[in-house]
């Protein structure tokens, strides 16, 4: 794809979904993300971008707080989903994950069949009040999942007998399948091979007309194929945040330069 | 430089083995004949503890019986004549024996057998459970008094071992429980087709027997004993243990408490299996009042014992499902709750099947334990059906087995080996559900 693509693309918004001050992440006695602050728009890709360890991902958890999970964990700081503290002690991060979406690096189906995988989310949120509704759901999360033309003929066979691009799709159709607002995807395309990775780019940008989709990844080149807006970590650190084009082109820091000339990665 | 030395180093050939490569393959060599030095012992043990045990037990599914028709004459059974049960009762099994003696008289009379044996000596070839089964029989069927009626008695334990090459001639001269003389009626019988050999569904019915008739003992009550603690192990051990580690694996925060119950269900599941039997007896039995000998305390004391396998190995089923699963479940929006019992527990259940299957099957072989809280007693009447028959006396297999070892009759060794057959039988097929279970639900992710 051509770079200068992202020259085009203008953000459609200035509304603001997440916005994150003075975010602090320990694990253990690790200081892994400092003091970040960035705001995600709604109806935008927002790629975070780095070399390895250095917070992306982590911070990446933080937004649906997946890192709850992880029992050393320690997250400081303030971030607000329109304008609502998520670490509030009223908030039940179960509500949160409905409202955002994940996909996670490596596809993980559940060994169910393709329409349990789909129908299990609304499903546990009573999205569907009658069996014709959720059919209703599930295939319309798989056209937009851009699978449902391979998958059509076979719903009750399993989702872990698919090829690798087809799981990672029907990951993202599951993901998308409880209406969230936000969907967070962890390097969704690095087990996947050069075709299903331009499959699921397409897709991404197409979700882009309805979710806010912030994207981790491994390759500078797939942020400024698909992202409007990116962030630069760097040792924990948010080094430079701004629109695509910009970041790529006029790097602010030199650290920035540094890794997307590739001198550091 | 690198190029320099490989072309220093002097050429060598494909086809011959350097010194390195023959020692290495040598080791290799050596050790796959070590390997299969010790399979070849293990199966050796394997196979002689297997033919010993059935060559000695095989025969314990076989009885030998005697048929005789008996005449139930009412004025000694029923004095006066009034057909009431509970007057009956007063004549014990001494006065049922010589009924049986005569009819064995008859019998050789009518096929003209001649003998000089004194009729105690005669009787002596049935066994003693007989006239009690005469009795009960009359006691059940009053109608039947002043009739003859066709019985099929066991032979005594001497007469049965001669069947089954145990005892001869010869060794019968030398036995005060048996003479040469009683061995040519039991020929005679033979011959005349009223004494046979057959299959024994009594030994896996019966109650147990007092040690002067072996022939009549049986694994019956040691059966439903061992039923009823295995149902008592299933319904306390799977729940409590498979709860226990869904709450320590996914629930519980990392912390010192874990910690320690963690290293302490290990070192439970090392300790030894009498303590328990120990335990048993001051908090089942002395203190919570429970009784004795009974499968209830049988299998609270065995849940105990299973509990910490059933709880390792659950655990490590949880533990092999991969974190992705959760990690789906939860972006999805699931709740922890929701991602345990959809999504972690089905996967882990063969793990967890096989394990509680594992130690289930440990248990019903344990004998140590049951020794200590009283199931080691005698027990004569069947427990009664449940949930009553959990509190009554009752033995369990392996206890039988240990049982039977100890009395003086050498007919006992068969039924003792037989016994231990029937217990590896249920062993065997316990592990081969728990490997049908694991095949049937493995599933691939």
């Amino acid at each position: 794809m051509n770079d200068m693509r992202f020259m085009e693309r203008a953000v459609d918004t200035d509304e603001i979904k997440f916005s994150a001050r003075g975010v602090q992440v320990y694990y253990g006695d690790t200081h892994a993300i400092k003091d970040v602050d960035v705001d995600i728009q709604s109806k935008t890709v927002t790629a975070f971008i780095g070399p390895s360890g250095c917070g992306k991902s982590t911070f990446l958890r933080c937004l649906n707080r997946m890192n709850d999970t992880i029992d050393i964990c320690r997250v400081e700081g303030d971030i607000r989903l329109d304008g609502e503290d998520i670490y509030n002690q009223k908030v039940d991060p179960v509500q949160l994950r409905a409202k955002v979406g994940m996909v996670f690096q490596k596809p993980n189906p559940f060994p169910k069949s393709i329409f349990d995988n789909i129908a299990y989310g609304p499903r546990i949120h009573g999205l569907a009040a009658s069996k014709a509704e959720l059919d209703d759901i599930v295939e319309k999360s798989l056209r937009r999942g851009a699978i449902w033309d391979e998958v059509k003929d076979r719903l009750q066979a399993p989702g872990t007998g698919l090829s690798g691009g087809q799981q990672q799709r029907l990951c993202i159709a599951r993901a998308i399948a409880t209406e969230p607002e936000v969907l967070l995807m962890d390097e969704p395309c690095s087990a996947l091979d050069p075709i299903a990775t331009a499959q699921v780019e397409e897709l991404i940008d197409e979700l882009r007309t309805q979710y806010s989709v912030v994207i981790v990844t491994h390759s500078m080149q797939q942020a400024a194929r698909v992202s409007q807006k990116t962030a630069f970590f760097h040792l924990g650190n948010l080094v430079e945040f701004g629109e695509t084009g910009h970041i790529f082109t006029n790097p602010v820091d030199h650290r920035t330069e540094s890794y997307i000339t590739g001198r550091i990665g | 430089m690198s190029d320099a030395t490989r072309h220093s180093a002097p050429r060598t050939s494909l086809y011959t083995l350097s010194p390195l490569t023959k020692r290495r393959n040598a080791t290799e060599k050596r050790f796959k004949v070590y390997g299969l030095i010790a399979i070849s012992i293990g199966i050796l043990a394997l196979l002689v503890l297997l033919t010993s045990i059935f060559s000695n037990g095989r025969s314990a599914f076989m009885q030998t019986y005697v048929t005789l028709d008996v005449l139930l004459p009412a004025e000694k059974l029923d004095k006066n004549g009034n057909r009431d049960i509970e007057e009956m009762k007063a004549v014990s099994t001494f006065g049922y024996a010589p009924l049986i003696t005569n009819a064995l008289i008859s019998r050789l009379d009518e096929i003209g057998f001649a003998t000089d044996l004194k009729k105690k000596e005669i009787g002596a070839i049935v066994s003693k459970e007989a006239a009690a089964q005469l009795r009960n029989f009359v006691l059940a069927n009053p109608d039947s008094l002043d009739t003859t009626v066709t019985f099929e008695f066991l032979a005594g334990g001497r007469i049965d071992g001669y069947m089954k090459g145990r005892v001869d001639h010869e060794s019968a001269a030398l036995d005060n429980k048996v003479s040469p003389e009683q061995l040519d009626i039991v020929d005679a019988l033979i011959e005349t087709g009223s004494l046979e050999k057959r299959f024994n569904w009594a030994f896996l019915t019966a109650p147990d027997a007092s040690g002067q008739r072996p022939e009549a003992a049986g694994l019956g009550v040691a059966f439903l004993g061992s039923l009823y603690m295995m149902v008592v192990v299933l319904f306390l051990a799977l729940p409590v243990g498979v709860a226990a580690s869904i709450y320590l694996e996914e629930f519980s925060k990392q912390s010192r408490l874990t910690d320690i119950i963690e290293v302490n269900i290990s070192n439970l599941a090392a300790v030894p299996s009498i303590v328990y039997g120990i335990l048993g007896l001051a908090i089942f039995i002395n203190f919570a009042g429970l009784p004795q000998s009974a499968p209830i305390v049988g299998g609270l004391v065995l849940t105990l014992m299973t509990l910490p396998t059933i709880i390792i190995s659950t655990r490590a089923s949880l533990k092999s499902v991969p974190p992705s699963i959760r990690d789906a479940a939860l972006g999805v929006g699931a709740s922890k709750m929701q991602t345990v019992f959809h999504h972690v527990l089905p996967l882990a259940a063969p793990g967890i099947l096989t394990g509680t299957i594992i130690g289930l099957a440990q248990a019903l072989g344990e004998t140590a334990p049951l020794l200590l809280i009283g199931m080691v007693a005698f027990v004569r009447e069947y427990p009664a059906g449940p949930p009553e028959g959990f509190f009554d006396p009752a033995s369990a297999l392996p206890v039988q087995v240990y049982n039977w070892t100890q009395r003086a009759d050498p007919a006992f060794v068969e039924r003792a080996s037989g016994a231990i057959i029937v217990l590896l039988i249920f062993l065997i097929l316990m592990n081969a559900v728990a490997v049908l279970l694991r095949r049937r639900f493995e599933r691939r992710w």
